[in-house]
């Protein structure tokens, strides 16, 4: 775990960003201490409480003063639409320049877009077919 | 209870050889501090000097604000483990914890009952009797059981085995985050250690090369590959600490801040950056052509 070379705290982060987005972790629920986080993956506490406190800046997690930290009851909401707003300049456009490099017709891209769609909403179909609004 | 440690211009000698030269560094107290070095660093005589084994020649030390030489206060609040061990080795483990007990006001029996159990050491053995691995395991024992405000462990788990070793970082950090105390681990094994510090202090032949957080220092270093001039041109003016040639590809590894814009320019230039790991970084920065 954390084997990545990015600074642990981001990792961190990222990993209960991940694990919002995919409901592991619901809104209101109690995520690990920083003694918990510490111990679990051998990491200093200071290293968890940084993480955490990342968190709690974005308004993704709150704290519940001598409970511990709590998932925010809009931060899939957030996280999701903050995805989406990156997910066109960091996915969509370099794939767009990677098929015009290659020689590839955007037809040909779209045609495996769609099927690549379907497919994923045949592997999960709880989550929304229908098109969010666009930009 | 933790200890915080200053030192400015801390000089040891042993005859005509600086051990520690000019050493001036800050310790925050509760924290984690890894102190790194190579062998002959320096690392065992900065250790000694906090701890009062050693009296210093010149400069100034503080170990909770005051100087420790003589200061029982201080002391009692000390505890340096070495790897020789400094214990009574013809006597039993057990002895040997109650007279660790009687001058450690913070001494815990149950922690060191367990710990005890989890490296399997039965508390009638002689200390002569045990192996270097569980003699590494006795010290770090000591070391952890103490509950000492300020706890110096040089190189004490290096004699044991992974699993050994692993089971020590486990057993420190969970009572660390129980009973906050300033704790400094001297390695040259940092691959490791890097994540259970906070702050880290890296010595080479006496002198501090450099004191960071860790997290910091981890960002510190970047990893740039491409074609030959590329990385050449990129890394003009920076610092350089490593360079490997493939061919037409080179690979160079560089210390210091970077902008994310400068991170983004290089990508731009078809440069891979990635990040370098503090062993690495560490083997460059006190590798043989780094500075004296």
């Amino acid at each position: 775990m954390f084997d990545g070379r990015d600074p642990i705290y981001l990792q961190i982060a990222d990993q209960i960003r991940r694990e919002i987005l995919s409901g592991a972790l619901s809104e209101e629920e109690q995520v690990m201490s920083t003694t918990q986080y510490a111990t679990t993956f051998r990491i200093n506490p200071a290293t968890a409480a940084k993480a955490f406190a990342e968190l709690v800046d974005e308004g993704i997690l709150y704290k519940r003063r001598g409970v511990g930290m709590f998932v925010a009851p809009d931060a899939r909401e957030a996280l999701l639409g903050r995805r989406r707003e990156r997910f066109f300049a960091e996915a969509v456009e370099p794939l767009a320049l990677e098929a015009h490099i290659l020689g590839i017709p955007v037809e040909q891209v779209v045609d495996r877009l769609r099927q690549a769609a379907r497919t994923a909403a045949e592997v999960d179909p709880a989550r929304p077919a229908t098109p969010q609004e666009d930009r | 209870m933790s200890f915080a440690v200053q030192t400015r211009d801390l000089t040891l000698r042993y005859g005509s050889t600086v051990a520690v030269d000019r050493v001036s560094l800050e310790i925050p107290p509760g924290t984690i501090c890894g102190l790194l070095g190579r062998n002959g660093s320096g690392k065992t005589t900065l250790l000694s000097a906090m701890a009062a084994f050693r009296r210093p020649n010149a400069g100034t030390l503080l170990v909770d604000g005051e100087d420790p030489w003589e200061n029982a206060r201080v002391l009692e609040g000390v505890v340096l483990v070495r790897e020789s061990g400094d214990v009574l080795s013809d006597r039993s483990l057990e002895d040997n914890l109650a007279l660790v007990a009687q001058s450690r006001p913070h001494y815990s029996h149950e922690l060191a009952g367990t710990l005890m159990d989890r490296f399997e050491l039965d508390p009638r053995s002689k200390h002569s009797a045990l192996s270097r691995g569980r003699r590494s395991a006795f010290g770090t024992i000591v070391g952890l059981a103490s509950r000492a405000p300020l706890t110096l462990l040089d190189e004490v788990h290096l004699g044991m085995d992974a699993p050994s070793r692993y089971e020590f970082y486990d057993a420190l950090l969970a009572d660390y985050v129980s009973h906050p105390r300033t704790i400094v681990l001297s390695s040259h094994l940092i691959e490791e250690v890097q994540r259970l510090l906070e702050t880290v202090v890296v010595l080479h032949h006496g002198k501090v090369l450099l004191t960071e957080d860790a997290e910091t220092l981890r960002r510190r270093g970047v990893c740039v590959t491409g074609p030959d001039q590329a990385v050449e041109a990129f890394v003009a003016g920076r610092t350089v600490v490593g360079r490997q040639s493939l061919g037409p590809t080179t690979q160079a590894t560089v210390y210091g801040d970077l902008e994310p814009e400068e991170i983004a320019a290089a990508r731009g230039l078809g440069l891979e950056i990635g990040p370098v790991d503090l062993q690495d970084l560490f083997v460059h920065l006190t590798g043989k052509e780094a500075g004296r």
